[in-house]
């Protein structure tokens, strides 16, 4: 009770100057019949209010389960947070009790997630589901829901959004789909909107247009964005700043522009690298070589040492911190000067 | 003749099996540091190893193996543990308690029914294992055929597989038993077989059409495997493992639908010795003499029990989908 | 959707052709119902050859059929063992059995369901290895041997329920019957719901409810349930039949005089047309809840709708 009256009773003006939404020190751990797999070992990040942060990496970086975190939804057990705080507007979100995280989602926090046919329930139609945010939270008639529906549906420029609202999902397009995610995050207007890998599944075209969708919505509004991918291409043009994860920590965060002009990682560099350029054409494409670390047994040191040009013996026995490597910038790099002299 | 056609490549199978891995990891050595070749080969052995891993850790599978083995044991030789004979009754006895020789008492005819409990086993054990066993090979023969052929084979057969899913089985058990008036344990399984293969048939049909879109076996085709190379070393192995879960779940109720048919005087006859039977018997006395009713009936409930909790250890086991 | 409906029922045909054949066969074919009339004694040639030409036994087995299925749809059933025709017997068999089957299938739906449904949500857990176990248990134990033992304590010992079943078959003395009957497939139906409701709760689409900030509640029955339940609304369609089937273990333990009596009494008298007759309409009645499961289901599941 007390947790929703101060959630709904410290608006935004108290904290200002705090950022929206905070992560510190989170750890997360999954329980599994073979050990315990460490996905997220003790993540730093924050986005303010109007911001898009991109956060990058491979598959198992755990960059999803940190969201999964952010939003409350990560299935515990066998998950379990043993360290951390995310704070949004200021208040630590691990604890507050369930029904008050509740309420947070959807209206404060929503998220778009990747597989918009498969994260879409196959049998209730797409205005119903759209509907069942303004039912739930705010109340509406089934009516009324419906017409906010078909408003949402022309906002992300679903084409006959009318005749449509009573379709089921499995009857539009891949690019419609995630549409509907996206207007389904947007329904309350929510301060904070965290997508998952929007355009992975989607063809390159429509892919463009789905980044272009989001990214001007979110110009229109003040409303933060996280944007979670393994595409250094995408976040280019949308993002604010980048964290780089490698096997649950922040390897390498910067702001996006300077990141592209001189990385501080070494991995950030071989990821850079391997993006196709015109300009290089004929050239052999480079690839990071190596696979990603088995999360039940990570390599001592840094935990990208066996993959590294660069890997010395300290590499090998100690973590490198997260070094200040100018304003805003940090790399969990022993030799990060070296990689930007290079 | 066609047996020996057919078992050649079946026996050779294992041989190519091994030479391939053996082939494809030293062609993948040096190209690749020793690590990636690792989880593939684990990925190639992963659904029987893993089962077999799975069960073995589970008290469930050795409880009910265990009791299934004694069980067939009683079945083949019911000597071993019960002296007297089933059929050897004395009216003067009707319906007493346990005596000492006699620790389940006798039923209405005089006979000791510890006896005939021990030797009820072996109608119910061997109707429920070649029905099982019939069920089995007709139904992935044909559903596997129809499965893999496709066109009007799939078609003529999916028809027919529907006309026998029409009758409910105890309904046809009842028609058919009390027409053919048999009685025997032959009669009752070929019953069984003829009514129970269409289930097995729709798995291995589905299966094997599954097994078929699979990229890896494309690839075969594209690469010319003959179709008995196919159904053999591709198809076969992915479509086993659901019947194999199905048909040891349908044991139990075989041998449940054997006593109930028993029950109602069409399954098997006296003087043939079955829980069924000797249930049906003292159903009427149950006020008189209650323990005629309970250990032949608290026998047929074990022995069912114990052959669906092998097939739910073994379905858990190789369906990993639920882990 | 209507053309759904349709071409359902044209794939109907055959299977109802087939079936009532096979059911013709077996007990025209394989038994000489001339011989059953007379019993023991061996009947009088040329009277024989009478009552083959009577009951039309003198024409090939096709024919035989035929002849059969049209007097079945002009409402001519035949007579019984008893003399009485056969529709008569139906008259009053099939309002008792249907009474019990509604009683075994309510339970059955309300018990299972509910059951699955808590051990899908509590995987792993107490409640889960309970369910598990009490379905196992049930499942293990043949029906008529469950229907002895509640006979006896609830009926005889303990006076709880009435151990017969009075004379047109009121609906409270048929809910021990019932609870029988649905026994077995309740079981079934509790462990199908637990697996499609385990499967269903890692479906994406129920991560997103819960991201959407539903409540519990909300998550479960309207995003959950709704899509578990359609294997499970599958199985209880077909096991229709298989209820009314049951009822002859069930009619008999607790002296019922509905379909299962009637047509074990024809199959102990061997008469033809009572075993044919009933046998006919429930097949009838098996194929028409097939149907309309099938209908069910494209209600349930949109895909199938529009496919």
């Amino acid at each position: 009770m007390t947790a929703t009256d101060t959630m709904a009773g410290a608006p935004a003006p108290a904290t200002a100057t705090a950022p929206l939404l905070e992560v510190r020190d989170l750890h997360v751990e999954f329980h599994t019949r073979d050990g315990v797999a460490r996905a997220v070992n003790g993540v730093n990040y924050s986005v303010n209010a109007g911001e898009t942060l991109a956060v990058l990496g491979e598959s198992g970086s755990g960059k999803s389960v940190t969201a999964q975190a952010i939003m409350g939804i990560l299935d515990m057990p066998p998950g379990r947070i043993p360290q951390g705080e995310i704070l949004f507007q200021g208040q630590d979100m691990l604890k507050m009790s369930a029904e008050a995280r509740r309420k947070i989602r959807g209206r404060k926090i929503a998220m778009i997630f990747q597989d918009a046919l498969s994260s879409l329930n196959p049998v209730l139609s797409v205005g119903y589901q759209l509907g069942e945010m303004f039912r739930v939270h705010q109340g509406l008639s089934r009516k009324a829901a419906k017409a906010r529906s078909i408003e949402l549906m022309d906002r992300v420029r679903i084409p006959g959004a009318r005749a449509r609202v009573n379709d089921y999902p499995h009857q539009f397009s891949g690019g419609m789909r995630q549409r509907i995610m996206i207007a389904m995050a947007l329904a309350l207007e929510p301060d904070l909107i965290i997508a998952d890998e929007p355009t992975t599944a989607l063809d390159v075209t429509v892919q463009a247009q789905v980044m272009d969708l989001l990214a001007e919505l979110q110009r229109e509004s003040t409303m933060g964005l996280i944007l979670i991918t393994h595409d250094l291409g995408v976040v280019a043009d949308v993002a604010d700043k980048i964290a780089v994860m490698y096997a649950g920590r922040i390897v390498e965060n910067a702001p996006v522009h300077e990141i592209y002009r001189q990385p501080a990682h070494p991995y950030t560099k071989g990821l850079l690298q391997s993006i196709p350029r015109v300009d290089r054409k004929g050239q052999e494409l480079y690839a990071i070589k190596g696979l990603p670390p088995n999360l039940l047994h990570v390599p001592a040191g840094c935990a990208f040492n066996p993959r590294c040009p660069m890997a010395q013996d300290v590499c090998r026995t100690d973590v490198p911190p997260l070094h200040t490597v100018g304003a805003g910038r940090g790399s969990a790099c022993h030799f990060w000067k070296e990689t930007l002299g290079d | 003749m066609p047996e020996t056609t057919e078992t050649t490549p079946a026996a050779t199978t294992p041989a190519t099996t091994a030479a391939d891995t053996a082939a494809t990891a030293t062609a993948a050595g040096p190209v690749t540091p020793a690590g990636t070749a690792t989880p593939e080969r684990e990925k190639a052995r992963s659904l029987w190893s893993d089962a077999w891993h799975d069960l073995s850790r589970k008290p469930m599978f050795y409880v009910s193996g265990l009791l299934i083995l004694f069980l067939v044991v009683i079945a083949i030789w019911p000597g071993a543990i019960a002296s007297g004979n089933p059929l050897a009754c004395d009216l003067s006895k009707s319906q007493m308690g346990p005596t000492s020789g006699h620790p389940f008492g006798f039923d209405t005819q005089g006979c000791d029914v510890y006896t005939r409990t021990v030797y009820g086993a072996r109608a119910s054990v061997s109707v429920g294992i070649f029905s099982t066993v019939g069920v089995a090979v007709l139904g992935s023969l044909l559903g596997g055929l129809a499965g893999f052929f496709g066109g009007w084979w799939d078609a003529v057969l999916s028809r027919i597989s529907d006309i026998f899913f029409g009758i409910p089985i105890l309904l046809g058990g009842v028609v058919f038993l009390s027409v053919v008036k048999g009685g025997t344990v032959t009669t009752v399984s070929a019953f069984m077989i003829l009514l129970g293969w269409p289930q097995i048939a729709r798995i291995a049909r589905g299966a094997v059409i599954t097994a078929k879109q699979q990229d890896y076996v494309q690839a075969a085709k594209a690469l010319g495997a003959s179709n008995t190379r196919m159904l053999l070393r591709h198809i076969a192995p992915n479509a086993l493992a659901p019947i194999i879960v199905v048909a040891t779940i349908a044991l139990g109720t075989y041998i449940s639908l054997e006593a109930t048919l028993s029950f109602l005087g069409v399954g098997l006859k006296p003087p043939a010795v079955s829980w069924g039977i000797d249930i049906s018997q003292a159903s009427d006395q149950i006020r008189n003499a209650p323990h005629m009713l309970l250990w032949p009936a608290g026998a047929l409930s074990i022995t069912v029990l114990a052959f669906i909790m092998l097939g739910d250890a073994v379905r858990d086991a190789l369906d990993p989908k639920l882990r | 959707m209507g053309r759904y409906v349709i071409r359902r029922l044209l794939q109907m045909v055959p299977v109802f052709i087939g079936t009532t054949f096979l059911i013709f066969v077996m007990v025209y074919a394989l038994g000489d119902p001339v011989a059953a009339m007379f019993g023991d004694r061996a009947p009088d040639p040329a009277t024989a050859a009478q009552i083959r030409h009577a009951m039309y036994l003198d024409h090939s087995l096709p024919a035989q059929y035929v002849h059969y299925m049209k007097q079945i749809f002009t409402g001519n059933f035949g007579t019984a063992a008893t003399g009485q025709p056969v529709t008569e017997l139906m008259g009053s068999a099939f309002p008792v059995t249907i009474r019990l089957t509604l009683v075994a299938f309510a339970i059955e739906a309300v018990a299972g369901i509910g059951l699955g449904l808590l051990a899908g949500m509590r995987r792993g857990r107490f409640a889960d290895t309970g369910v598990l176990a009490f379905t196992l248990l049930v499942v293990a134990v043949p029906t008529f041997v469950t229907g002895y033992v509640l006979q006896y304590f609830l009926g005889v010992k303990w006076h709880v329920a009435n151990p017969a079943v009075a004379e047109g078959a009121p609906i409270g003395d048929l809910i021990l019957p019932g609870l029988v009957l649905a026994a077995v497939s309740l079981a079934y139906v509790a462990r199908l719901t637990r697996t499609s409701v385990a499967e269903n709760a890692r479906a994406d689409y129920v991560r997103t409810a819960v991201a959407k900030g539903l409540p519990k509640r909300r998550v479960v029955t309207v995003h959950l349930l709704r899509n578990s339940l359609i294997p499970v609304v599958t199985f209880l369609g077909t096991d229709i039949g298989g209820l009314m089937a049951g009822a002859v273990v069930t009619e008999r333990i607790f002296n019922i005089h509905g379909v299962g009596y009637q047509l074990y009494q024809g199959i102990l008298r061997q008469n033809p047309p009572t075993v044919v007759g009933f046998v006919t309409i429930l097949v009838i009645i098996f194929l028409a809840a097939n149907l309309l499961v099938d209908l069910l289901y494209a209600v349930l599941d949109p895909r199938i709708r529009y496919a």
